[in-house]
């Protein structure tokens, strides 16, 4: 019951928030409602016995990628002209409508999907120690080459947004 | 009761919304938050499947996901604010050079 309460809560928050980021015309108000959104994600993550992913989702999302956007937002300082509301066109809206359709259509389908709750979880599902274990075991090599993928995700960033680079 | 239904529901409405969110606005930023949020609808896809089958794979794929998209909003931001210093303007409308 009190899953019940807590799923619907969060869940609906989340939804909003993000159908916030898609409405405010602002970068900084959509921002902030991503922050929301991505909070409200981390529960939710909290709620699948997720605890390790709920933890990084707040710190690395919301406390690092979240200020990323910030710093740039107000590097840029958009003008007002630039903030303008998006013209509508006609192609716009049938795209929305038709993404629209099929993805409430899709979400209505799976959320009444004959199924009980979910079974019991076994011991030590979710914690960092078998989060650790299975990333430093089986998914080594996707691991590092992750790692390689972050040095040149930052090479690349520093060598495109630095003016001149010697 | 909640159930893995459930969650793939609120995913999919995550991921459509952050779809829309794509086709429908034309600030670059914005359009980097609504990937964003589709990359954390897959995410809570890949927990729910993996609390339901009580295999924490896919707890290992999502710190993948998470991996790409600090990737990912890095190397993105970087053109934006790269484009924004050469044409004045982060409106994908009007990155239009290579269009002909």
């Amino acid at each position: 019951m009190a899953q019940a309460v807590l799923f619907w809560s969060f869940g609906g928050l989340a939804a909003l928030l993000a159908l916030l980021v898609i409405v405010l015309p602002n970068p900084v108000h959509c921002a902030v409602a991503l922050i929301g959104n991505l909070f409200c994600l981390a529960a939710l993550f909290a709620m699948l016995q997720a605890h390790f992913l709920a933890a990084v989702q707040v710190l690395l999302y919301a406390g690092a990628i979240l200020v990323l956007f910030l710093f740039v937002i107000m590097l840029l300082n958009l003008s007002r002209q630039e903030l303008g509301r998006p013209r509508q066109t006609a192609a716009k809206i049938a795209g929305t409508l038709l993404l629209g359709w099929f993805g409430f259509h899709l979400a209505w389908r799976l959320a009444t999907l004959p199924g009980e709750s979910f079974p019991a979880p076994a011991a030590g599902y979710g914690t960092l120690e078998q989060v650790g274990g299975l990333l430093f075991g089986p998914m080594v090599l996707p691991f590092e080459v992750a790692s390689v993928l972050l040095v040149a995700a930052v090479l690349g960033a520093v060598a495109i947004a630095k003016r001149r680079l010697w | 009761m909640i159930g893995l239904g459930h969650y793939l529901g609120l995913s999919a409405i995550l991921f459509t919304l952050g779809a829309v969110g794509v086709v429908v606005r034309r600030n670059a930023l914005v359009i980097l938050m609504s990937v964003e949020l589709m990359l954390n609808a897959a995410n809570l896809a890949l927990l729910g499947f993996a609390r339901q089958f009580n295999d924490a794979t896919g707890h290992g794929l999502a710190v993948f996901v998470m991996t790409v998209a600090a990737a990912e909003a890095a190397v993105g931001l970087a053109l934006v604010l790269n484009v924004f210093r050469r044409r004045g303007t982060v409106k994908v409308d009007e990155m239009r050079t290579l269009r002909g």
